[in-house]
């Protein structure tokens, strides 16, 4: 016993003398994205608006160095979740951020909120299973809950008076997640629901002749990334497109309208943030990230700006020492920064309380695709899972 | 009655798509006796090739029609450079040394193309509909591909069936040893083939481009289906390559477009939904299984 206290107490004497050392060496954030394969698109897409976000910051938070250790998770859960251990276990991060894809999500939030006990913030994938019975005080997210995008374009369906409708989307956690959402509030008639193979079934022409067939008011899709790229075209050369519009969720933005071009003018689709939304804080990034890529960033970009912000915000108002989780967490909860989305409240699963507008594929002045807002589709939407989560 | 018909369509241009990717590794397993994975690789090349071209040319046909001499002499050089050497060596090193191709020409493709993907336009006139039946419309790019795939099918079939060439090609699927021993030049005869297995994938990546993206590593999904195709087939038959391609086309289409209606007779709709997709998938390795315990060498392979 005598033993032990004297244990203890040399180790908090270490501890103490090295406290100063402590205080000099950075800030570790790990960064899990896709950096190869065909969805690398998306991963250099969050690493600029992460780099961008250290430049805005001056490369300090809380007036403490900070350095991004980027991991690709190869579009693979069990590679992602090997990565996020790395990060935990072998780099020892502050943070741990990223994340597009919500199995990849799954495999690695065991090991990163519970075993390595890291705050994890999710910049894109928002799994039904975390903001609900799954939920982790060890997790944030700055993008929103899967049901909730779809939901919001039920919504606005209703109001446009779309009569019926036929839902496609991948056969993963996510696409059933997203049509489950759009169903949650859409009003009219589901003609058909189809899930296709992921992530290798790129041809649709089965579904379009399907579609063709049974000649409903609307499509309703979840393709992201290079898989909404083949839609639409597709959608497009089928002749559909003057027929059945199409309406769709994460299929149509930055990152795809460049391959989509004038194809996907006109069509529309939920987001909880466009580059055109009126705030400072959104003017400042989207302005310095054209000027310094040329392109618009995309939704998952702004996303992961927000989570370098969200940090930021909580080693600011704990002046860099991030020693206590507790404190750092009841920091990150108040979201305390100026979200490019606009100002937003986490609820008691720690995803966002949010708006989401309906944005349309249109061309810039310059003659290049982009979306804009064209309404408000719901406000301060609170995702349909957060009363399962036991947290308060 | 002509949903039936479209979905039918959409399942032979399917099958002659796989098939143009399958013929050429057919031939160089078949005579060859070479375990080919960088096929694939090939069939990415002639897209990102044509994309290149394309840009250049500013026309979709002459950017695609000057992409397949381009993907043979790649095809020649890839066989100079590392196939010659896997000749004499065991499967495994082939497997190996072709993995390692895989490789090099993503990162090739990285260095050279960047990682986002490329897109090909549908050519102008054939951005539309036309009506196959009076008032049944089918997206022309994709009939296109059909004519273009059955044309080279029949080339195909002349070339094994009627010229000195295809004697040869024939000769060494059966019996490789024999016809070097009648003084055949069998490093040109090997060198040509796995070039025209190389135009043949290049052909079909340029194709499937417009449908799909030109992206890294897109051939390496569609190959294991390919190897399926000549393993159906049986291994070193054109024939067999064709028709195991036809119907893969038709199951996986049947397995998209009338399997979710089927399950939901007796399943509940969400549950159909879901198991619909994943049945179809493992439909074709079913298939492969079926054929390989009633006849092991493949529908048309070589009985041994």
């Amino acid at each position: 016993m005598k033993n032990k206290l004297f244990g203890t107490a040399t180790i908090a004497a270490v501890a103490a003398l090295s406290l100063p050392a402590a205080a000099q060496s950075p800030i570790k954030i790990g960064f899990v994205s896709t950096f190869s394969g065909p969805q690398a698109a998306i991963g250099e897409d969050m690493r600029r608006s992460v780099e961008l976000a250290k430049e805005h910051l001056g490369g300090k938070m809380g007036g403490k160095p900070f350095e991004i250790i980027y991991e690709d998770d190869q579009f693979k859960p069990d590679v992602g979740k090997a990565r996020s251990e790395k990060l935990v276990q072998q780099d020892k991060v502050n943070f741990i951020a990223g994340y597009i894809w919500s199995n990849v999500l799954l495999a690695s939030l065991k090991a990163v909120a519970d075993e390595g006990d890291t705050i994890m913030i999710s910049a894109n994938a928002g799994p039904s299973q975390i903001a609900g019975e799954l939920c982790n005080k060890n997790f944030f997210s700055t993008s929103w809950q899967n049901d909730q995008t779809p939901m919001a374009m039920g919504e606005y369906l209703n109001t446009k008076g779309v009569k019926s409708l036929y839902l496609v989307g991948p056969n993963y956690a996510a696409g059933k997640d997203m049509l489950a959402g759009v169903k949650r509030t859409y009003k009219g008639k589901i003609v058909s629901e189809d899930f296709t193979k992921w992530p290798d079934q790129l041809d649709f022409s089965a579904e379009l002749t399907k579609i063709a067939a049974a000649k409903p008011d609307g499509i309703f899709i979840f393709y992201p990334g290079a898989h909404g790229v083949q839609f639409v075209k597709q959608w497009a050369q089928s002749g559909l497109n003057k027929t059945v519009p199409l309406y769709q969720v994460f299929s149509i933005d930055a990152i795809t309208l460049p391959q989509q071009g004038d194809l996907a003018i006109g069509t529309l689709g939920a987001q909880e943030w466009v580059n055109d939304l009126p705030n400072e804080a959104n003017k400042k990034y989207v302005e310095d990230f054209k000027k310094k890529h040329g392109v618009y960033p995309s939704y998952y970009g702004a996303q992961s700006y927000d989570a370098i912000m969200l940090m930021a915000s909580a080693a600011e108002a704990l002046k860099g020492d991030l020693s206590n989780k507790d404190k750092v967490r009841a920091e990150m909860k108040k979201a305390n920064f100026k979200s490019v989305r606009g100002d937003f409240k986490f609820g008691n699963n720690n995803f966002p309380i949010e708006n989401f507008y309906i944005q349309e594929a249109v061309k810039d002045p310059q003659g290049m695709m982009t979306v804009k807002t064209i309404a408000t589709a719901v406000k301060n939407a609170v995702d349909p899972f957060a009363e399962k989560c036991p947290m308060k | 009655m002509e949903y039936l018909l479209l979905q039918v369509l959409n399942g032979v241009q399917l099958g002659l798509l796989m098939f143009l990717l399958a013929a050429g590794l057919t031939l160089t397993l078949g005579i060859m006796d070479l375990v080919n994975l960088a096929h694939g690789s090939l069939y990415m090349m002639g897209a990102y090739i044509a994309w290149t071209l394309i840009g250049v040319t500013d026309s979709f046909v002459l950017g695609a029609l000057l992409a397949l001499p381009a993907t043979f002499l790649l095809g020649v050089i890839v066989e100079a450079v590392v196939i010659r050497r896997l000749y004499a060596r065991d499967h495994l090193t082939q497997v190996l040394a072709t993995f390692g191709l895989i490789l090099f020409f993503n990162e090739l493709v990285r260095a050279l193309w960047g990682p986002g993907g490329k897109s090909i336009a549908v050519p102008g006139f054939l951005n539309r509909t036309i009506e196959i039946l009076p008032g049944v419309p089918y997206p022309a790019y994709r009939f296109a591909i059909i004519v273009v795939g059955a044309v080279v099918a029949i080339l195909l079939a002349w070339l094994v069936a009627r010229t000195r060439l295809g004697m040869l090609i024939r000769a060494g699927a059966s019996n490789r040893r024999m016809i070097g021993a009648l003084g055949v030049n069998i490093e040109l005869l090997f060198t040509l083939v796995f070039g025209l297995g190389a135009v043949f994938a290049g052909l079909a990546g340029l194709m499937a481009a417009p449908i799909a993206s030109v992206r890294i590593g897109m051939g390496d999904d569609i190959l294991i289906l390919a190897l399926v195709i000549i393993v159906i087939g049986g291994i070193g038959s054109i024939k067999g390559a064709f028709i195991a391609a036809m119907i893969v086309g038709q199951i996986d289409i049947v397995g998209r477009a009338f399997l979710p209606d089927l399950l939901k007779t007796f399943m509940s709709s969400s549950a159909a939904s879901s198991a619909a997709p994943a049945i179809s998938q493992v439909l074709v390795y079913v298939l492969m299984a079926a054929v390989l315990v009633w006849r092991p060498t493949g529908l048309f392979g070589q009985r041994t």
